[in-house]
């Protein structure tokens, strides 16, 4: 079986993150890049199933700029059998239709019977694309998926929504996004980083892939960004025994108390 | 045929398997009345037509679409994507507007990769300027706001669950009853389904106006009772740091945060909680923040509008009782 996890590069949430504001992409320059948590235990299912079906290979796969092999590494040091970055200055700010496109046709390129992702991203958060590459790739797609149970020819689990929860299952091929319900990525030792420098490692461009940039195509643009001020603190003390009863008074001056709805 | 105005914006609302509208249906149908003709689209179990048409004529939709599916008891999503295309298909919209839930993304997703739309995922406003309608987005945890648009055709939009509290006034709709052809792709089989019975009385935490959250610092579940009782005296909902969850102390259902429910109350009190930036990330656009903790150098002290050093448990219920004396 052959396994593709998506990986995403982005701005340690730990650190500062700011926007340019003049092209409203992210300052590479300004942040800490590294994977997105969550695409590492998507990593995670995938090796878990790997660990006992020898024969699966998983490939991980990210689109990003030039920082991105770096970042995919880790991945390779986790235990990946290979890694697939597609790079090309066509992307720089590309929306989530031609972010989609794009990851679909390297998907094919690979080749697949599951698709693993993180449900969303901690920078976008927009939690739309494995959705929209099952459409792509007009396969079953799970979403939010709380455990994973993959045999041969299905992928199933319980897939929690806000109001509830379902119990799924799909023919493979598949596209899966999954939850941080699910368990912490392994850590890689240092056998695993010295292999990961031999393992293979593909670079793909639009060309490629097939695709041409048509400017007059659906897409999302960016129109306005703008940083809101940043929020200060304001009165702080110490509790000396009347604490509760100036946050109340607070509350009062502030017309913040309401009746019970 | 209905002939359905140029400015439609067509809504797909949010219905439960048991066939009840969702209560984002209402700020969805409220947004979209703010930047053309709500046209809502329901897809739901037969049977229930009519009971949908005349409650989201209420809401404010001037058109309802109802597509009954008797398949949607065992299709994830394919009953939904099908009908937003064939209803996209008879409508014409300016802007498809969905509610970022779960399901709601999903069925957007993948009817923007189906329809080649442009997405605008995780809207928190809409607007329209003169070349049409504009999303409007909270980014890095509400640091930043970004607009975005089409460049071409529809934009498809997911609003973000509590971002917004326009409601429209009731409509006369005109209903029209969706056929709608199955596209035959490929979509997971539901198995069983579950819905989480909410037992509380307190607001549902997206969407609260008033949130009282618990952290670490609360010690354990049952003190988590210290929590709910401010919760109560104030009329609000009840949230959680990622460390109280991760402890155990409550259902990862009331996390609040970057992984979380993102939050934006008139009024936000954190309880032991440090304030680590996944946290502030997701409640940093309330209006007015109180934070108790005994550790001075506690993050969220940075953010606080009024900040107390001191033991929750002496000034959680001294605070209570003076919100109670209060309202007498």
């Amino acid at each position: 079986m052959k396994i593709v996890v998506l990986m995403k590069e982005v701005p340690d949430t730990w650190g500062d993150r700011t926007l340019d504001l003049e092209t409203g992409l992210l300052n590479r320059a300004g942040s800490d890049l590294v994977l997105d948590e969550i695409t590492e235990r998507a990593l995670e299912v995938a090796l878990t199933h790997r660990d006992s079906n020898p024969g699966t290979e998983v490939v991980l796969l990210a689109v990003g700029p030039a920082t991105v092999p770096n970042s995919l590494r880790k991945g390779l040091a986790m235990g990946a059998d290979r890694a697939v970055h597609v790079h090309d200055d066509a992307l720089l700010g590309a929306d989530l239709t031609l972010t989609a496109e794009t990851l679909a046709a390297a998907i094919r390129h690979i080749g697949f019977d599951l698709v693993v992702a993180g449900n969303l991203s901690t920078d976008g958060g927009g939690g739309v694309l494995p959705s929209m590459l099952a459409e792509l790739l007009g396969v079953a797609g799970i979403s939010s998926l709380s455990t994973v149970e993959i045999t041969d020819s299905t992928v199933a689990g319980r897939r929690n929504i806000e109001s509830g929860a379902f119990e799924v299952s799909a023919a493979l091929p598949a596209v899966i996004s999954i939850t941080e319900a699910l368990p912490d990525a392994r850590f890689s030792n240092f056998k695993g980083i010295m292999a990961a420098k031999k393992k293979p490692f593909e670079t793909l461009s639009l060309a490629d892939l097939g695709i041409t940039v048509d400017e007059n195509a659906g897409r999302s643009i960016i129109i306005a960004v703008a940083q809101r001020p940043a929020r200060t603190a304001g009165i702080r003390i110490e509790d000396d025994g009347d604490a509760g009863q100036q946050i109340a008074d607070f509350l009062i001056q502030n017309q913040l108390i309401k009746g019970r709805s | 045929m209905t002939a359905y105005p140029a400015n439609s914006v067509l809504v797909l609302v949010d219905v439960s398997p048991a066939g009840q509208l969702r209560s984002s249906a209402a700020e969805v149908i409220g947004a979209a009345s703010t930047v053309g003709t709500p046209v809502a689209l329901a897809v739901a179990a037969p049977g229930n037509a009519d009971r949908l048409s005349a409650e989201l004529a209420a809401l404010g939709a001037g058109y309802v679409m109802i597509s009954e599916s008797a398949e949607l008891d065992t299709a994830v999503v394919s009953p939904l994507v099908d009908a937003l295309s064939a209803a996209a298909a008879a409508v014409s919209p300016e802007a498809v507007l969905v509610s970022n839930s779960i399901q709601g993304r999903d069925a957007a997703a993948r009817f923007a990769a189906r329809s080649g739309s442009s997405l605008a995922a995780d809207a928190v406003g809409v607007s329209r300027d003169e070349e049409g309608v504009v999303a409007h987005h909270s980014v890095y945890g509400g640091a930043y706001s970004v607009d975005s648009a089409a460049a071409a055709g529809t934009l498809v939009i997911t609003l973000r669950q509590g971002s917004s509290s326009v409601r429209a006034a009731a409509q006369d709709a005109e209903t029209e009853l969706l056929a709608v052809a199955a596209s035959g792709a490929p979509d997971a089989l539901i198995n069983s389904y579950e819905e989480t019975i909410v037992a509380s009385s307190r607001p549902e935490l997206r969407g609260a106006e008033v949130v009282v959250s618990g952290g670490r610092g609360v010690g354990s579940g049952e003190n988590f009772a210290l929590v709910e009782s401010l919760a109560d005296a104030l009329g609000g909902a009840v949230g959680a740091s990622r460390a109280a969850v991760d402890a155990g102390y409550v259902a990862q259902t009331l996390q609040v945060g970057q992984t979380g429910v993102t939050v934006a109350p008139q009024l936000y009190i954190a309880l032991g909680i440090s304030g680590a930036i996944q946290h502030r990330a997701g409640m940093q656009t309330a209006k007015t923040i109180i934070a108790i903790n005994k550790d001075a150098d506690a993050p969220i002290f940075e953010i606080a509008d009024f900040g107390v050093v001191g033991d929750l448990f002496t000034v959680v219920p001294q605070l209570v009782k003076a919100i109670e004396s209060k309202r007498g």
